[in-house]
């Protein structure tokens, strides 16, 4: 207990702790929705575009504090663009592959066009607990905020839709405002998140919670709260681990939700 | 009372016509059962009425506020997984556009307590839906669509997959509900059930309208064929 005092005076630490646990709460419950929904590549697809943003403003020299305004309006358009994609041909798969592979090599002669791959790119890619500054506790402050009154607020309706889309509509339910809010947040999500856990892994923490849960509960409420839980829980023995055993962030935490993931699968699987 | 009017309704994806010029109406107290092979349009009609898919040409007229509609789309992908109990969804169908509460008004409870009495659901109420049975589900299915009060209720081949026990049995539902009032569009490919419930039927063929009638002519038209 001591020692974890001792390690929250370290400003860094605070700062990951904060950004993290807020990072990994609206994950999960956006997950919830995009898990059901199988429309959980989204996220992955996007912190690909999220990459290439990344790449666009180290290259034009920006401040780490400046990058948001060049990978938050990108992601967001992204998300957009992906989420017309999906609707509209329901060949969400194919354009989300395309989308994001494009983007990756499009980042990737970026950063090799200008200063090649320095640590700036490197920990965006891989994630690092030191790169989480104090601008992004406050912004991952005000995205659970958001998510959270998004979320209590259309809870209802968040379900609708996503047990039975077609019978929503059928209700004069406006079902696109609501995929839009959703591929929204999720966008506001990675690009806050992929400090810490890397864009090559932020799309786990949207996934696994989800996964694991569903197999635990009976109702959706539930789920939503247990993921939640699940999510904040492997978060934070994630990033002790990474810690003390000096492992990076992103992937102790990614390691976190797998174990507790396999755990849950061959206990449930026993009772069966 | 004709309630609702489709006159020459033609509806396509991209270049693939599903619905070619349809032309029916469906009154007051009907229980009109859409018949037709797989493929032949029944869903996209449904949906068409519905608004889920835009109508081309034509013109598709429903008599009352749009409201008091219930739709249940076909065999309802929403996998049978899902985890949500039977009683969020049965209150879910009480949602009605515009107003938005985080929270169920206690007349919605009430609604939905109702409908799942009255379909004996509410043994199953904290049930998960994945761990009914396939009548079981359909019955937590109504229940929702009932929460509405509706006046007219599209049927997407509801009995799809069940056993003829169960059919028989949700298919006499139907009409008690019918008798009450409500009236019932429903897609079916069982011709025999058909006969044996609908008071009028249209048949659908290749995406286009073959044959509407009362019950009566089309009893006498399957004997010609
Ligand atoms: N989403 C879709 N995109 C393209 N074609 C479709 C789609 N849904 C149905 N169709 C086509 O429209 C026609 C009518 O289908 P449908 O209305 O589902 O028939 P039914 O319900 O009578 O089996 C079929 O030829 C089918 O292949
Ligand atoms: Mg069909």
């Amino acid at each position: 207990m001591a020692e974890l005092i001792n390690l929250l005076s370290y400003p860094f630490m605070t700062r990951a702790l904060v950004t993290g646990t807020a990072i990994s709460f609206c994950a999960a419950l956006l997950g919830v929705i995009l898990v059901l929904k199988r429309y959980s590549m989204i996220g992955h697809g996007l912190a690909d575009v999220a990459f290439c943003a990344v790449s666009l403003a180290v290259a034009l020299g920006l401040s780490p504090a400046q990058h948001i305004f060049v990978t938050l309006p990108v992601v967001v358009a992204a998300s957009f663009v992906i989420m017309s994609l999906t609707r509209k041909g329901g060949k969400g798969d194919v354009a989300i592959g395309m989308v994001s592979t494009g983007a990756l090599s499009l980042g990737i002669i970026i950063t090799s066009l200008s200063k090649g791959f320095n640590v700036d790119v490197y920990n965006y890619m891989f994630g690092s607990i030191l790169a989480s500054s104090t601008y992004d506790m406050y912004l991952s402050i005000v995205l659970v905020v958001v998510v959270l009154i998004m979320f209590v607020v259309f809870y209802n309706r968040l379900f609708l839709i996503t047990y039975d889309e077609s019978f929503a509509q059928a209700s004069g339910i406006s079902v696109n405002f609501y995929q839009f809010l959703i591929s929204f947040l999720t966008a506001l999500t990675i690009v806050i998140g992929m400090r810490i856990m890397g864009t090559l892994l932020i799309s786990s923490l949207i996934i696994f919670p989800a996964v694991t849960s569903r197999r635990l509960v009976r109702s959706f409420r539930s789920l939503v709260v247990l993921s939640a839980i699940v999510s904040v829980v492997c978060f934070l023995c994630g990033l002790f681990t990474s810690y003390y055993l000096d492992l990076p962030t992103g992937a102790s935490i990614v390691g976190a939700n797998i174990i507790v993931c396999v755990m849950v699968t061959l206990c449930t699987l026993r009772k069966e | 009372m004709e309630i609702l009017t489709a006159s020459s309704v033609t509806i396509n994806y991209g270049n693939v016509t599903a619905v070619d010029n349809a032309s029916f109406t469906v009154n007051e107290g009907d229980y009109f059962c859409i018949a037709g092979a797989n493929g032949s349009g029944k869903s996209t009609l449904l949906k068409g009425i519905v608004g889920l898919c835009p109508i081309k040409s034509g013109h598709l007229h429903i008599h009352f506020p749009k409201e008091q509609i219930s739709y249940l789309s076909q065999s309802n992908k929403a996998d049978r997984d899902f985890p949500a109990t039977v009683w969020e969804i049965i209150l879910s169908g009480t949602q009605k556009s515009g107003k938005t509460l985080p929270f169920y008004s206690k007349e919605d409870k009430m609604r939905a307590e109702e409908s799942m009495v009255k379909l004996g659901m509410e043994k199953f109420r904290n049930t998960r839906i994945g761990n009914l049975s396939g009548g079981q589900q359909q019955r937590a299915l109504l229940a929702r669509a009932l929460c509405k009060s509706p006046r007219l209720m599209l049927l997407d081949e509801p009995f799809a997959g069940l056993d003829s026990s169960i059919s028989e049995e949700l298919y006499s539902l139907y009409r008690d509900l019918n008798k009450q009032g409500v009236t019932i569009v429903m897609a079916s490919h069982d011709y025999q059930a058909i006969g044996k419930y609908a008071s009028r039927v249209m048949l659908m063929n290749n995406s286009h309208v073959d044959f509407v009638g009362s019950i009566e002519e089309w009893r006498a038209n399957l004997w010609q064929n």
